[in-house]
């Protein structure tokens, strides 16, 4: 009875491992041959070295891509677009979540209802309609002393953040977390005194420490990894995120190991971040009633 | 729809009110000092996440609706002149169009029981804890924490003839399978670029599993553990019911998901070889973004938000819950 339990369990592991090998792997091969000259990657391909950081490693491929491409600028510009977003999209939905899960605001249910219908509508759908239209919206520019106004948000860091902010999934995730907490300590704090947003700030914020990080990963990922988007509003080298900075691999006769570089460049910092904020992530997508 | 106006009548003396509902009466009472100062603070924090949904969701999505109709181009000298079907004529006359709605069945038929499925029995993996939980959460959540950009390229270059993929092939059956050209065989083109999608995806949609299999009680399994059943029985009448509303979930997202195909598209094929992997999304970014024709592209956009319209509908009927 014991072995066979030992048995079984030790089988799950096996299971367990080949599910990591499968999903790993592709990500080992990256990083590892992003360290190799390119000769050697297909050499070692039909090897285990193919996953193994051996024979002629250096950073080489790193230094060449910071030479082909203005990685140094693009990396700046998607750090700053997608920490703005992440920033301003936790702030208003969270207080917009408050009102609607905490106050007794007249037509609630309706905005709410309105906002959730959002959810059904594929980015996709609106990517195109969304650019004609970002195009005739109105642009404004401090310079020196006088304001300038222009038509337009194409080519500019505005229209990758702003129509990024509200989110109908941070919102419904916050309402969620934030009908899980007391209304009593509400009560207490508006007995002491504190109006609706001192209790934002100081009472249901810290506590929803969990769907903040939840929020902040899926408002990061889509930012950090928008493709479509800024391919279609974005022509300036300068404003260029990351992601656009692979085009500049498609040309034949590339060298492989500098686009595995590039792409381990990219992919690192999101992979660090995920590891820093992993157990709240899953935790909170847990207890966040994403149980449909 | 988030422009409700703020209550601006005069108050109504508390006589002729409907008695508020007996939990909230004292709350109630307190409040009503303030209570128009706490319909503008609320309104106040509602505000700007609604006046961005209006801008950014509805706007655009009722223009494209009205854009589909017209003569629009993304820059043009002319004026935007109203054309009525001519773009959805043009639309179901193309061939192309036709080709895109089959690869766009296809890859959506194979990837929602397969990835659902997988993902599934990723997160029956890891639900129990044991030594190293977190270091499996981790691994099996890594692809979707890289973009799929990145992983199309990175598995572009492991579809190669000379890739990794034929070369592991290749090396497990001792030399007798000569991997195909991947992506430059109409055939093998979709299977190859379903394969990466399952491999990126499925630890997302792991995820929801696993916080449906956290929502059953554990009492459940003690009974049917003392009843004396195996674990496929567990399975079969404990864990599989109790993941009704996740199944419905997992379904929707996956389906929406898998109808919108783009980004793998645009960086390994650009719908080639032969339109074997051109999708809707695409042919709607191909004619809007890089010939300029937003009034087609709506066309194809709105044609595209029917069908996910339908399909989740669809879903939601056959997911209902049975009395």
């Amino acid at each position: 009875m014991k072995n066979q339990l030992l048995f079984r369990s030790a089988g799950t592991m096996l299971v367990r491992v080949l599910f990591a090998v499968v999903a790993a792997f592709p990500i080992v091969f990256m990083l590892v041959s992003s360290l190799k000259p390119d000769q050697q990657i297909f050499g070692d391909m039909s090897s285990l070295a193919a996953f193994l950081p051996v024979g002629n490693i250096s950073f080489d491929n790193y230094a060449a891509v910071f030479d082909r491409v203005p990685a140094a600028r693009f990396l700046l510009n998607s750090v700053g677009v997608s920490a703005v977003t992440v920033v301003l999209g936790i702030f208003v939905n969270s207080v917009c979540a408050f009102a609607l899960s905490r106050m007794q605001v007249k037509g609630k249910k309706i905005v709410f209802t309105a906002i959730l219908a959002t959810l059904i509508v594929p980015f996709q759908t609106l990517a195109l309609p969304l650019v004609w239209w970002v195009n005739q919206l109105p642009y404004f520019e401090l310079n020196g002393f006088s304001l300038e106004f222009s038509k337009g948000w194409l080519d500019t860091y505005q229209v990758q953040i702003i129509p990024f902010i509200a989110n109908a999934f941070s919102i419904y995730l916050y309402h969620q977390y934030f009908e899980s907490i007391p209304k009593e300590l509400d009560e207490a704090a508006r007995i002491d005194g504190a109006g609706w947003f001192k209790i934002y700030r100081q009472v249901v914020m810290p506590l929803a420490g969990p769907a903040t990080a939840t929020v902040a990963i899926l408002t990061f990922l889509p930012a950090w990894n928008s493709y479509l988007w800024p391919l279609m509003v974005v022509q300036s080298e300068e404003l260029r995120p990351v992601m656009i900075g692979i085009q500049y691999f498609f040309q034949l006769n590339v060298s492989w190991g500098e686009v595995m570089a590039y792409a381990s460049l990219i992919t690192v910092p999101v992979v660090v971040l995920f590891i820093a904020f992993q157990r709240s992530f899953v935790n909170s997508i847990a207890s966040s009633g994403v149980k449909g | 729809m988030a422009t409700v106006p703020l209550p601006t009548r005069p108050r109504v003396p508390e006589a002729s009110k409907p008695a508020p509902p007996p939990s909230d009466a004292k709350t109630n009472a307190r409040r009503r000092p303030g209570f128009r100062r706490d319909q503008l603070s609320g309104w106040g924090m509602i505000a700007p996440a609604a006046v961005l949904l209006l801008a950014f969701v509805f706007i655009p999505a009722i223009l494209g609706f009205g854009l589909a109709f017209t003569n629009a181009r993304l820059i043009s000298p002319r004026p935007v002149e109203f054309v009525g079907v001519d773009n959805f004529a043009r639309l179901f006359t193309d061939p192309t169009f036709y080709r895109a709605l089959l690869n766009v069945a296809y890859f959506t038929v194979v990837i929602v029981p397969v990835q659902s499925g997988l993902a599934l029995v990723m997160a029956l993996l890891i639900n129990k804890k044991f030594r190293g939980v977190n270091f499996f959460r981790t691994v099996y959540f890594l692809p979707v924490v890289t973009s799929m950009v990145v992983v199309s390229l990175l598995w572009l270059f492991m579809y190669r003839k000379d890739g990794l993929i034929n070369e592991i092939l290749s090396t497990v059956s001792f030399g007798l399978i000569k991997g195909p050209d991947w992506l430059g065989d109409p055939i093998t083109a979709m299977p190859a670029i379903i394969i990466l999608s399952i491999w990126q995806a499925a630890g997302f949609h792991m995820i929801i599993w696993l916080a449906g299999l956290q929502g059953i009680s554990g009492e459940l399994y003690e009974a049917a553990q003392l009843d004396g059943t195996s674990r496929w029985q567990q399975f079969r009448y404990v864990t599989w019911p109790g993941l009704f509303h996740t199944r419905s979930l997992v379904l929707v997202t996956i389906t929406i998901q898998a109808l919108g195909l783009f980004d793998q598209i645009s960086v390994m094929t650009q719908g080639g070889p032969m339109d074997s992997t051109t999708t809707i999304v695409y042919e709607a970014v191909r004619s809007g973004y890089r010939q300029q024709e937003t009034s087609y592209a709506s066309a194809i956009s709105l044609v595209f938000f029917v069908l996910v319209l339908i399909v989740s509908a669809v879903q939601r009927y056959l997911t209902r819950e049975k009395d």
